[in-house]
């Protein structure tokens, strides 16, 4: 590309970044002349460079713009409409830059449409004839400053005017162009000296004469001028290097560190050296030096912010709310390469909190605030890292919707949940998918973003975290760190190599050793570790690299002793098995060969100061690989916001396999499973004739899978516990053997109780447990609020029943019956998929649920000439005579108590044969 | 590359070096060091012949076993393993070989093309033959030899 065009292209948009930010702040003051003044001159500066290198296109509009904005200057009335036609003729010419940067050519095309608005409204409100609007008032400054800024400027000045002066007549056509071309170099140029006579000082506005004077000869220093002549007018002390030339020197500096440490090594191991005060020095210089090239790296975050008053600015036109956007600490340095990852997501957070965050001013005033809604960013170091926080002060998160959304997508259970603070169910709006808003609106809402966002952070080692009070505001929180050329690490050993770990990712460490509290347990050949009540998975680091010590004096080590170094990657919380840890190091990363670079385990590598090179861990990597073994019951949960609805489908379906009584393997859905747990023997306890355990401040009672099976004296003893409305149940088994994710397809039915069928399970036929079963055994009245069985040929069923507790037992259950189970939460949702044309051949409706009950369900069903001759059950936990025959009135072909399995399957027998009788 | 603007002068220097009792030659522009290799880290994970990577005077240089690279049978007199240093694609690495010997000055005029029944995996990194007293001269191209293991991980 040509060297002036690039110069061009990088001048431009440092531009319009500005004059994006100025124009807001314009046209909230729209008598500030400075202000204007500046984005005057900016787009005039676009305008003529444009024109210069022959840009037609861009010139036109930058050129109708400033006319309008010349207008401004005259004294016609500010209106947001003027200005957003203003922002909108600047949006164009961004994206005729982008292009003109992509192709090194100006796009074809015309911007009439958008020059002849900017016309339209330049003449609509110019007060007076062009010629005359020449000499306004504010743009006059006295003499001292000028003498500064003459000097410098005069020569340099001159020739802006003729680079500008010139192309304008070829780049345009009539006089008008020419007239307003002369009014353009009066305003213009005020700093030359022909002008001062003119306009004697009727206002003091010394600063932005210096401004402009300082600014105008230097072109390619515009906003950093701007500050620095803020400061006092000096010519700017800047210099633009090259992005490269940084990086270069930055690696260069690596090398001298790593060199640096290498020789401290040496030294430390001979006492009395006489290298040892010169390298002292070296060291603290080389420190500095590092420092320094860091220095040149960093950026003020205000650079990843300077598009957002924009931003809100549209946004509270756009979804009328008046918003006000406060920043602070913009001063605030981080590294470049950090400073463009964080761009986007926080763009992103800021539409969220305007668009999400914020009520309309009705909203607010009903609630006693201030109209006006304030999002306030603000960024601060903290030990290594920078903080930076949005919060707003808006309506705050509803946390039952965000219950109400993770129950319907299926990102955990209700039981979940229910153990969850309310931050924790918080965290749940960066899960995929996920997104609260009623309605998608232009800004988001659209179920993409907070995931995103915090993808974007994670891949740079941050953490996002949020605070909210309902009715007063949602605060984010990231951390991230300064620099990604800087790591802290962690070096461990396995299978005698060293590796690095970035500190970031790890949590904290645990002593792994047998016999102690802290032991590793397998499940099958998976191991876990219980820490703190949850079961971590873990992994050893020698298996994962498929890696073993082949030094000839190796340690054959116990396998379970060792260290775990847990660490938490996205919401993932693992534990990596290492055989040593040795101490903490600042490493310089390098990247590594491309020849390596396939290792999705390593991120890169180092030399230590030892002089050894080492790997990088990549804590993402370890956590990909991870992800197939991984599954706690919690973590299955959380992790497919699909699992919900593919069981609905009876797809594939996570199941809990387990051995109990006999050799066979058991499986029950693993949705149905609250907690593993394994407890002593001798914490069992008897009473009342059955065995207990105390269990969270409450006694457990427990329920054997054979009666008749032999108890273990001594031990522990793992079990399966079912929690449902604050009630818990342990179901003692002998083993638990894996999770897996497969299709539920029960093949033979089962005359046994307790058992659904048999179904083949990674390629093992194993038995389907019918939890439902097991439960009265612990409460008989288990099933007194909801709950059943059934038998019949292949037809479709429809279950319309609010608790995905009974949902998701019914599931089988039913099918293990013969019918195509299709589960909903709601009567409505049930009404819709017949809308959608569905066909069942029978319904079974819960009675009590929230919005419409089953009552006014049957009810609309039975009215309708289409499906009034499809049987429709009731299933109730209350079953009076008196609600029995509100449901025959209901049009209810039957009513079944929840607990009577019996006589469900039994009514379903019937109702779907007569039902195909007369059909017949 | 290289070769074509070697081939129009009269003379090649190559360094010469042993793998596996078989004499190797490389063009000597493209040779940066010759060093012994020590503390070499292994990388897990990583194709056979990448014997790992090693600190180079503050750069870290990604060690190709060239036993490996030729389909040869691992080293058994344990002798001591030398290493040449190479550039490729501005990544540095270093060729793990058995023995390094002399430079020769050897006329262009006197290389033959591989014999058509050479091992293809061989024929694949070899870019002529020299017959010196003797003994034969295979001459290895470095861009193949690097080339070919970034084409297999590309595939």
């Amino acid at each position: 590309m040509d060297d002036l065009l690039r110069e061009f292209l990088t001048e431009t948009n440092e531009s319009l970044d500005v004059v994006d930010v100025e124009l807001v702040k314009f046209e909230q003051d729209p008598n500030n002349a400075k202000i204007l003044a500046n984005i005057f001159r900016l787009v005039h500066t676009i305008k003529g460079t444009c024109g210069f290198l022959g840009l037609p296109r861009l010139e036109a509009i930058a050129h109708a713009a400033e006319t309008l904005m010349g207008k401004f200057r005259d004294g016609v009335p500010v209106t947001p409409q003027a200005v957003s036609l203003v922002l909108s003729s600047l949006d164009r010419i961004k994206s005729l830059v982008a292009e003109l940067e992509a192709t090194e050519q100006e796009p074809t095309g015309s911007d009439r449409d958008l020059i002849e608005l900017l016309e339209r409204m330049a003449e609509s409100g110019a007060p007076a004839a062009p010629v005359a609007a020449a000499p306004p008032p504010p743009e006059a400054k006295p003499g001292p400053t000028l003498v500064q800024a003459e000097g410098p400027k005069h020569a340099s000045g001159d020739i802006v005017y003729q680079v500008l002066e010139r192309p304008l007549r070829p780049g345009e056509d009539s006089l008008d162009d020419l007239e307003r071309a002369f009014r353009e170099t009066e305003a213009e140029v005020p700093l030359l000296k022909q002008l001062e006579p003119k306009r004697d000082a009727p206002a003091k506005t010394a600063p932005s004469a210096e401004k402009r004077g300082g600014r105008e000869p230097a072109k390619e220093r515009d906003p950093a001028a701007e500050t620095e002549a803020a400061k006092g007018g000096v010519s700017a002390q800047t210099i633009r290097v090259s992005v490269d030339t940084l990086e270069h020197l930055m690696t260069m500096v690596s090398e001298l560190v790593l060199t640096r440490n290498q020789l401290l090594e040496i030294v430390r191991r001979h006492e009395d050296s006489e290298f040892k005060v010169p390298l002292q020095r070296l060291s603290n210089v080389t420190a500095e030096l590092q420092e320094g090239v860091m220095k040149t790296r960093m950026q003020p975050i205000g650079n990843a912010w300077q598009k957002l008053p924009r931003v809100v600015r549209d946004l509270s036109q756009e979804l009328g709310k008046q918003i006000e956007l406060e920043m602070v600490g913009q001063d605030t340095e981080l590294d470049r390469q950090v400073l463009e990852l964080i761009k986007d997501p926080l763009t992103h957070m800021v539409r969220n909190s305007a668009d999400h965050g914020l009520e309309t001013p009705d909203q607010r005033k009903a609630s006693g605030k201030s109209e006006k809604g304030t999002i306030r960013l603000s960024a601060y170091h903290e030990g290594g890292h920078i903080i930076i926080e949005i919060a707003d002060d808006g309506r705050g998160l509803n946390v039952d919707r965000i219950r109400q959304k993770v129950l319907e997508n299926g990102l955990a259970s209700e039981s979940e949940l229910e153990k969850m603070t309310e931050q924790q169910i918080c965290k749940f709006i960066f899960a995929p998918g996920f997104s609260t808003a009623a309605k998608v609106t232009n800004v988001s809402g659209r179920g993409v973003g907070m995931d995103v966002v915090k993808t974007n952070i994670d891949a740079i080692g941050g953490t996002v975290d949020l605070k909210t009070v309902i009715g007063q505001g949602t605060s984010f929180t990231i951390k991230i760190p300064l620099t990604l050329a800087i790591v802290s690490t962690l070096i461990v050993e396995a299978a005698g190599d060293r590796f690095a770990i970035p500190q970031l990712s790890v949590v904290e460490l645990v002593r792994a050793q047998s016999n102690t509290e802290h032991r590793i347990e397998r499940i099958r050949d998976t191991p876990v570790l219980r820490l703190r009540n949850k079961l971590l998975p873990l992994v050893h680091l020698s298996k994962l690299l498929g890696i073993t010590d082949r030094s000839p004096n190796a340690v054959v080590r116990p396998e379970d002793d060792g260290f775990i170094v847990v660490m938490l990657v996205g919401n993932q919380t693992f534990g990596v098995v290492v055989d040593g840890v040795f101490h903490t190091e600042e490493i310089v990363v390098k990247p590594m060969s491309s020849m390596l670079r396939h290792i999705t385990m390593f991120s890169g590598n180092t030399i230590l100061g030892d002089g050894s090179v080492i790997m990088i861990v990549d804590p993402n990597g370890i956590a990909q690989a991870l992800g197939g073994i991984t599954s706690t019951a919690e973590m299955a949960g959380e992790k497919d916001a699909d699992d919900d609805r593919a069981r609905v489908d009876a797809q594939t379906i996570s199941m809990l396999l387990f051995r109990a009584g006999s050799a066979e393997p058991k499986a029950v859905p693993l949705s149905l499973v609250t907690r593993l747990e394994e407890f002593s023997v001798e914490k069992v306890e008897h009473s009342n004739g059955r065995d207990l355990v105390q269990y969270r401040g409450s006694l457990m009672p427990l329920v054997y899978f054979d009666e008749m099976l032999q108890r273990k004296s001594e031990g522990s003893v793992p079990m399966l516990v079912f929690s449902d409305a604050g009630r818990s149940m342990g179901l003692v088994v002998d083993e638990i053997i894996d999770i897996v994710e497969d299709e539920l397809n029960i093949q033979v039915g089962s005359e046994r109780p307790g058992v659904l069928g048999s179904a083949v399970i990674k390629s093992r036929a194993t038995e389907v447990v019918d939890i439902g079963f097991y439960l009265p055994q612990a409460f008989e009245d288990w099933f007194q609020r909801k709950e059943m069985k059934v038998e019949s040929l292949t037809r479709s069923l429809l279950f319309v029943d609010d608790a995905p507790f009974f949902r998701n037992m019914l599931g089988p259950v039913l099918k293990a019956a013969g019918f195509n189970v299709t589960s909903v939460e709601s009567a409505v949702e049930g009404l819709k998929l017949f809308d959608d044309g569905r066909r069942f051949d029978v319904v079974v409706s819960d009675i009590e649920m929230p919005n419409m009950n089953g009552y006014e369900f049957a009810e609309i069903l039975k009215r309708h000439p289409k499906y009034r001759q499809i049987p429709i059950l009731a299933l109730s936990a209350i079953c009076t005579p008196a609600s029995i025959e509100r449901g025959r009135q209901a049009g209810f072909d039957d009513y079944i108590a929840k607990f009577d399995r019996a006589g469900l399957i039994a009514a379903l027998k019937e109702v779907t044969t007569t039902e195909y009788g007369i059909a017949a | 590359m290289s070769e074509e603007i070697t081939s129009l002068t009269d003379s090649v220097q190559y360094v010469t070096v042993m793998i596996g009792g078989q004499l190797f030659g490389l063009p000597i522009e493209r040779v940066h060091d010759v060093f012994m290799p020590e503390s070499i880290t292994r990388v897990p994970l990583a194709r056979g012949e990448i014997a790992g990577v090693l600190n180079l005077r503050g750069r870290i240089v990604t060690a190709i076993d060239m036993r490996k690279r030729l389909h040869l049978a691992l080293r058994q007199d344990g002798g001591q393993t030398m290493a040449v240093g190479i550039e490729h694609k501005g990544e540095s690495y270093g060729l793990l070989i058995d023995n390094v010997g002399e430079v020769l000055t050897l006329p262009t005029a006197g290389r033959e093309p591989n014999p058509v029944n050479l091992d293809q995996k061989w024929a694949a990194i070899s870019g002529g033959v020299h017959r010196l007293n003797g003994h034969l001269m295979v001459i290895l191209d470095v861009d193949r030899v690097l080339g070919g293991m970034a084409e297999v991980l590309a595939a």
